[in-house]
């Protein structure tokens, strides 16, 4: 019991220090979901009569956090200009924005000494015309210098002393080596920044912008210029900008970009026809082999011991992981060096672009699908046709059946019936196929002049996952969450049909 | 004797086109066989051929040895060896966690009965539909903003992907779990709370060790998957001293075909090794999970 509320403090306290870290960056989203996910467990594991739930805590939180939250925030996503460009948290921008300085019109300068430790780390000393010194260390606050507070060396005969602490004193020449690097570094920490800016001369520098958290504007106090946020940009009256933007949501700009540009479009509509094509396609084709092989390997006229090795050998697409596979089948599949065409020009002297070439790559595509998937359809139809009970066929056999008719009035039905859920699922999962569309060719080949790269093999996640992550205008996740939520709507409509009308609702039912 | 000859006629008939489909089966048996293994065939005949080019590899390559596999092992560009690790640590760890996971849920899921169990049951079958390579994006994202706080949960961290992994342990797998655990009787818990045993005593001393076999089904599965995984682990890792083997062997191949053909194929086979024998070992076990419902994905 003391072990259990050991546990339960750990995981509060921690929780605790993540969402005040997250909240003072105002990532809301991930803050919320802690939040949420450490309530629920303390209501859990306080409430006694709940304790059946502390069983499924872990996996609970787990879902919660890892497919529950990104399936909600993709929604967000999508509604926002997250981007690389639009990277940060408003706060963090700022945070960063606030960090940039200016040398004001008559600040403060100094005469300076630059001092480094054997682990490369400055020192200034610094000298101002009062004749008043000081020590400025990175990070830290600027000090004035006080004989005896310090461990400074022995002092030259300008006063200044020859180390500080373990840090010896650069020579001139030294100093001139490193002038390009030293004038990089700020010393002190802010209000009070010192920076190196000529060989003679380091300054007091300032906060060059405030935000106004009331206004909700930054303002330039190096030129009295006021900057208001602009979709994630904080904007100047005449377009000036200060980098780094921000993320904000931005309403259906995303779709309506997509509904709007027929540049965005035409790629779009295309890979949307045929994700929907592939996807009916890989079933059916890896179902009609399946089941041909099956029916074959199911006739009891070959010895079991030989259809048992036969399946073995057949099942070893299915064994061996889809990425070495795929990848194998790209080299394979090479227009000018790979076995298949070689083997097609010797034979029938015919060698087609199977990856350069639209039609080809997506047979290209479909076939290598075909390779990896007819073993699993060739295991479900195996598994539900010896469960189709005999007596039927005989009945249909005195009623003078031939085969044909008995294949197509007995067995299909009733093997649909069976696989179907299975059939269903298929289809959802070749929806997403992202393995065999990018690793066999990049989605490739790629269509000409779109605004962002896409291929005539690119189903919608390839698609979604290039633009996210590949490309030339960076990582637009706004726009690559959009069109994941075509996915999910198309998925969802799938579902809603598997539980409707497959009656799968009643069959998960009976087994709850 | 008409009779007779017409009877001999018939039978030979018969037994003749019994031939011939065994012929036909046999034949067709063959070409689905060669289809299915021919890319294996030339995977292995590849990693033996040291001249490790696509364009002039044969079936049985002249003066076999094992050039490939050493040049593959001792290349400091690309630490192979360090991949194999690194997707055997990721994917023993992630399965282990499911299984825990998972029988924890399942137990509750089969012993208890409480408000919301229906409901949460079908949840977890409808979120299956959702592959969080659809979240892709998101998840990205979500790991990103995690690592700011903790790198070890971050970007190119072996412990951010195993946590996205975890995702999915409450899934399909709790559906077969429970189904295994609601075929062990009740009696067998229940006499051992009578005798003071705790809900956890009765867990972990009479239903888990009768549920062996399904932990073991559902561990190599979850491992076969995560072995599998191209697309969470090529957004989340960048350096190729972290990559998983399949992203690895990708960086690997990629745009190099045509002059590192046999290294990669030799690459591959180590590769499939592992996931080939706890296939075969285990094939009944699994063609029976997966004809229970599971797809692989």
């Amino acid at each position: 019991m003391i072990i259990n509320y050991l546990c339960l403090a750990i995981i509060d306290a921690f929780a605790l220090w993540f969402v005040q870290q997250t909240l003072f960056d105002g990532v809301w989203f991930l803050a919320g979901t802690i939040t949420i996910i450490t309530v629920g467990i303390n209501i859990i594991f306080l409430k006694r009569d709940l304790f059946p739930l502390r069983w499924l805590s872990p996996g609970l939180a787990l879902m919660l956090l890892m497919v529950i939250f990104p399936l909600a925030y993709t929604i967000y996503t999508a509604f926002t200009n997250y981007s690389d460009v639009h990277l940060l948290t408003k706060q963090q921008a700022i945070r960063i924005i606030e960090q940039a300085n200016y040398l004001p019109e008559g600040a403060v300068t100094y005469k300076w000494s630059a001092y480094r430790n054997p682990s490369g780390e400055y020192i200034l000393w610094l000298t101002s015309e009062d004749e008043d010194n000081y020590i400025a260390r990175r990070g830290d606050a600027i000090q004035e210098y006080q004989p005896g507070t310090v461990d400074v060396g022995a002092l030259d005969e300008d006063g200044v002393p020859i180390s500080i602490e373990d840090s010896e004193r650069l020579s001139r020449v030294e100093s001139v080596q490193h002038i390009n690097e030293l004038s990089q570094l700020e010393f002190g920490i802010p209000p009070d920044i010192i920076v190196i800016s000529t060989l003679d001369k380091a300054a007091s520098f300032q906060q060059k912008y405030h935000y106004d958290s009331d206004l909700d504007i930054v303002r330039d106090d190096e030129t009295g210029v006021i900057y208001e946020p602009i979709e994630g940009t904080f904007t100047s009256a005449d377009s000036g900008t200060i980098r780094p933007s921000y993320r904000v949501p931005i309403g259906w700009d995303n779709f309506l970009r997509l509904y709007r540009s027929p540049a965005l479009q035409g790629p779009l509509i295309r890979v949307f026809l045929w994700t929907i094509a592939f996807a009916l396609l890989a079933v059916l084709t890896t179902f009609v082999l399946g089941l041909f092989l099956s029916l074959i390997f199911n006739d009891p006229l070959l010895p079991v011991q030989i259809r048992k090795l036969i399946r073995s050998f057949l099942l070893i697409p299915y064994a061996i992981p889809f990425f070495l596979s795929v990848l194998t089948w790209r080299g394979m599949l090479n227009p000018h060096v790979g076995v298949v065409n070689r083997i097609l020009e010797t034979t029938i002297s015919a060698s087609p672009p199977w990856l350069s070439d639209p039609w080809w790559a997506k047979g290209a595509v479909l076939l290598v699908n075909l390779w990896l998937g007819f073993p699993y359809m060739m295991l479900i139809t195996t598994g539900a046709l010896q469960s189709i009970p005999h007596e039927i066929y005989d009945a249909a056999q005195v009623d003078g059946a031939n085969t044909w008719n008995r294949f197509w009035r007995i067995t299909l039905p009733l093997l649909l019936v069976s696989v179907g859920p299975l059939l269903v699922f298929s289809f959802a999962f070749n929806f997403n196929n992202f393995n065999v569309i990018y690793l066999l060719n990049n989605g490739g080949p790629p269509m000409p002049e779109t605004p962002s790269p896409v291929g005539h093999t690119d189903i919608l996640i390839s698609y979604s996952f290039r633009l996210a992550f590949e490309g030339g205008r960076g990582g637009d996740y706004g726009y690559a969450a959009a069109i994941s939520i075509i996915i999910f709507l198309v998925l969802s409509a799938i579902t809603l049909y598997q539980f409707r009308f497959a009656r799968y609702w009643e069959e998960v039912s009976e087994n709850v | 004797m008409s009779n007779g000859s017409t009877l001999a006629n018939l039978f030979s008939s018969i037994t003749l086109r019994r031939r011939m489909k065994y012929v036909l089966y046999i034949i067709i048996a063959l070409v689905a066989i060669t289809f299915a293994i021919f890319p294996v065939l030339w995977v292995l005949s590849a990693s033996f051929d040291p001249l490790n080019s696509l364009a002039t590899q044969k079936l049985i390559p002249d003066n076999a040895s094992l050039k490939n596999y050493t040049d593959l092992l001792s290349d400091p560009i690309n630490p192979y060896l360090k991949w194999w690790w690194n997707s055997l640590k990721i994917s023993t760890i992630t399965s282990i966690l499911v299984v825990l996971v998972t029988v924890l849920g399942s137990y509750a899921f089969s012993r208890f009965r409480f408000i919301g169990r229906q409901s949460l049951l079908i949840t977890i079958l409808l979120v299956q539909v959702f592959p969080n390579t659809l979240a892709v994006v998101a998840i990205f994202l979500i790991i990103q903003q995690i690592g700011q706080y903790i790198p070890s949960l971050g970007l190119n961290s072996h412990g951010g992907l195993i946590l996205v992994y975890l995702g999915g342990a409450l899934g399909g797998n709790v559906w077969l779990m429970k189904g295994f655990f609601d075929s062990i009787p009740r009696e067998l818990d229940e006499s051992a709370m009578i005798d003071g045993a705790s809900h956890w005593q009765a867990f972990r001393n009479v239903i888990l060790p009768l549920a062996q076999p399904m932990i073991v089904v559902i561990g190599i599965l979850t491992f076969i998957g995560t072995y599998g995984d191209v697309i969470i682990a090529r957004v989340l890792i960048k350096s190729a001293e972290q990559y998983t083997l399949a992203i690895g062997l990708w960086m690997f191949i990629e745009g190099w075909y045509t002059v590192k053909w046999g290294a990669f194929a030799a690459g591959a086979l180590m590769a499939a090794a592992p996931v080939l024998v706890l296939f075969y070992l285990l094939q009944d076990l699994i063609v029976s999970g997966l004809t229970a419902g599971a797809v692989k994905g």
